[in-house]
């Protein structure tokens, strides 16, 4: 058997986004996902709780980072992985999401993580399937395990994230990083802040439970936590913002921005960063990023997911 | 000859504001008497003498706005399926779009659809033509021809024309021909990737959204357009407090404007897409529930002159996709009826008004017959049980597509039977 430590049972099937997790569904993964980082840290990195168990890493979008990272995650746990290079294959032949899900489903996978440029793909792929779905990103909806990852980085390094002040700058409109980020740190007490263009800000943003600021200087003002999201460059040509350098000039963070927020705040990106767009190279490098941390708990979090999706408690409940 | 009695029914009959208990009176396909007096014109010889009490007898409904696969597309609707779900659920007469394969914009293609309505359909069909060749946008198609040939509106179907000198050209010219321009307006640029209303529950889902603008500004253009040229002008499907109120305005200016509105705009909002539910991914999309109040507002009060179904059969290829990807539209025919009869039930639109928009107004407002229960009229009469509670079943479903947007519905309201030109063409 296992050396899982008595962590409660997860009481869902899938991980299609942080909405629908209570906060304590949310801290018994950060939990699960603490022991998991302990275990990456050791020399001898394996572990089997997930062995014999096939993960099938379904990615239309592609994403060097996001993919590695569930790879290595699932490795680590012992599954057998495969990546599905779905960019490349069927889905150029015509075959629609949910036949390609079908077609998988029938090779009986423990768990399926999917990254799709639609969305609500993840949720429409769970209603199909019979194994577990774990969202790696859908559209602009959703990126749970981003906003977890992000969520132990903060926990780690600040002791607690109720009462923080934490602020997401950038492209929130077409973000599902900041969505899963604002469910979840709200969830768990934080005060959440959005900085934006207005044209890169959703309708209705301020009743999602963000305040929201056109000025950086305002938004940074005494904020625990800075996070920057990326800038695709296909909003220019959309009209969103003119160009680039005037994006760096008003919302790109840099040194003299960052004095605005808390001596010891964090700057954080969810990667690959665009330098000198949405971030200067010096606090991207800098000694409060806690960039390169992010990479190193996103595997912690997604073994943690995946393990705790995967409980073999659950099976002899339904036995 | 063949006459049939329906005794004892409550009439409504819009085309005469009637309201009331008494005979209706059907002989050779036409309706002889309709009302509380009618039995004075005395029962025919062998007369077919069937008791309606509790019953209601409305004038078939005219459906001014349904989309079929047939040419191009018959998987999804024929032209005699549409036809058998519209007598299911009590339309005698309906208004096709052009939007098929070929595109009905030649006189070749009036007369394909006309002759295959005449050979397998049991309900009266009339084919909408394009406005423009192929719905492109930019010749106009041989408007006098196609209104010979059979037409009875000009439409761009489920596009909306992008150039104001090409409506303009249109509807002067359609004026001369005496057609009525029936316009869906949707600004392709605004609406740019969206695919529900904008607001916070898109925002939410992370979807695209459309700004209630994008109906309202070539509306806008359009009644300008109409004012300018003196031209008839429909705006085919409007869903916002906006429109209406741009609509009412116009009318008030004396511009020669009616408006329409789909079912589902009347009955559903924007919560029904719930988590990316695409039989609810609708164009225009479904608003806010402020904006199905204006609008059930607008309808009493005759700023909304008519209710289509906008009846538009998708099948799985183009459903059973994520929501940004899945095709927009929802069958309606069969549901048309009982979903607007909700309306009546909750005390918010009298019948007499109801059936007026489902039938008498879209009849006038076309030049079609039916419509009404006037004496000499075609027999195009339904038989409803206006309380009988029944659930939407896709099992029960007789369009060859099953994306309604009423599965599981719980309804008050059903069809008994369908009469067209005296000839009962569904009976329940």
């Amino acid at each position: 058997m296992t050396d899982a430590p008595a962590f409660p049972l997860f009481p869902h099937r899938h991980l299609l986004g942080i909405k629908g997790l209570s906060p304590a569904d949310i801290e018994l993964l950060l939990d699960r996902a603490d022991a998991a980082v302990a275990i990456s840290r050791q020399s001898e990195k394996k572990r089997n709780t997930l062995r014999g168990r096939t993960q099938i890493n379904l990615f239309y979008e592609a994403s060097t980072r996001t993919q590695s990272s569930f790879e290595l995650a699932g490795k680590r746990l012992g599954a057998d992985v495969m990546n599905m290079s779905v960019a490349s294959s069927s889905a150029k032949k015509g075959e629609t999401l949910l036949d390609t899900a079908i077609t998988l489903n029938a090779m009986r996978p423990d768990i399926l993580v999917i990254r799709h440029s639609a969305a609500g793909a993840a949720a429409l792929l769970a209603q199909k399937v019979t194994c577990s779905v774990v969202n790696a990103g859908d559209g602009a909806h959703e990126h749970p395990t981003q906003a977890l990852l992000d969520a132990l980085t903060i926990r780690r390094e600040k002791g607690r994230i109720g009462g923080l002040v934490i602020a997401i700058c950038g492209d929130i409109l077409h973000s599902r990083v900041a969505r899963s980020n604002i469910i979840l740190l709200n969830a768990l007490g934080a005060r959440v802040r959005v900085i934006a263009p207005s044209t890169l800000l959703p309708s209705g943003i301020e009743r999602m439970g963000a305040e929201s600021f056109t000025s950086m200087a305002e938004g940074l003002k005494g904020a625990d936590v800075v996070m920057m999201l990326r800038l695709q460059r296909e909003r220019m040509a959309g009209s969103f913002v003119p160009s680039t350098r005037e994006y760096f000039r008003f919302f790109g963070l840099d040194a003299e921005k960052l004095k605005a927020a808390k001596e010891d705040a964090l700057v954080m990106h969810p990667g690959p960063m665009n330098r000198g767009i949405e971030i200067a190279s010096d606090v991207a490098d800098g000694p409060r990023s806690v960039i390169q941390e992010q990479v190193e708990m996103g595997v912690a979090v997604r073994m943690a997911v995946m393990e705790a999706l995967l409980d073999p408690r659950r099976n002899e409940d339904a036995a | 000859m063949s006459a049939t009695v329906f005794q004892n029914a409550r009439i409504v009959d819009p085309s005469r504001a009637i309201d009331e208990i008494g005979t209706v009176i059907v002989e050779n396909g036409t309706i002889r008497a309709a009302g509380g007096n009618a039995l004075g014109q005395g029962v025919p010889d062998g007369a077919t003498v069937v008791d309606c009490a509790g019953k209601a007898i409305l004038p078939g409904l005219v459906d001014a706005r349904v989309f079929v696969g047939e040419p191009g597309a018959e998987h999804r609707e024929t032209i005699a399926s549409a036809s058998h779900a519209a007598a299911a659920g009590g339309i005698t007469s309906f208004i096709m779009m052009p939007d098929t394969a070929p595109v009905i914009d030649d006189v070749a293609l009036v007369e394909f659809v006309l002759r295959t309505a005449r050979e397998t359909a049991c309900v009266n069909i009339y084919p909408a033509a394009a406005i423009t060749k192929g719905l492109q946008g930019d010749e106009l198609s041989e408007f006098g021809l196609l209104r010979a040939a059979g037409a009875v509106a000009l439409t761009q179907g489920r596009r909306t024309l992008a150039s104001a000198l090409t409506m303009r050209r249109a509807l002067t010219y359609a004026r001369d021909m005496g057609l009525v321009v029936a316009h869906a307006t949707q600004d392709p640029d605004l609406t740019s990737r969206g695919v529900m209303n904008e607001g916070l529950l898109a925002s939410w889902l992370g979807l695209p959204g459309i700004p209630r603008e994008a109906e309202a500004i070539p509306l806008q253009r359009d009644l300008m357009l109409a004012r300018l040229t003196g031209a008839r002008y429909h705006a085919a499907e409007i869903s916002t407090a906006m429109s209406a109120e741009a609509v009412r305005r116009a009318k008030e200016e004396g511009i020669q404007v009616t408006a329409g509105i789909s079912i589902n705009h009347l009955c559903l909002n924007e919560n029904d897409v719930g988590e990316y539910r695409t039989f609810f991914r609708l164009s225009p999309p479904l608003r806010a529930e402020e904006d199905r109040l204006a609008m059930v507002e607008a309808l009493k009060e005759g700023t909304v002159d008519i209710i289509v179904s906008s009846h538009d059969p998708q099948d799985v290829d183009t459903k059973r996709l994520p929501f940004e990807e899945a095709a927009a539209g929802a069958i309606g025919l069969e549901t048309l009826l009982a979903a607007a009869l909700r309306l009546y039930h909750s005390g918010d639109v009298p019948l007499l008004r109801l059936v007026e928009a489902l039938s008498t107004a879209p009849a006038r407002l076309f030049g079609l017959p039916g419509g009404t229960l006037r004496p000499s009229a075609p027999a195009d009469l339904i038989v409803v049980d206006l309380e009988a509670p029944w659930i939407v079943r896709e099992a029960d479903i007789r369009s060859l597509s099953k994306n309604t947007a009423f599965e599981g519905a719980r309804m008050q309201g059903r069809v008994l039977q369908t009469m067209v030109a005296g000839r009962t063409v569904f009976s329940a």
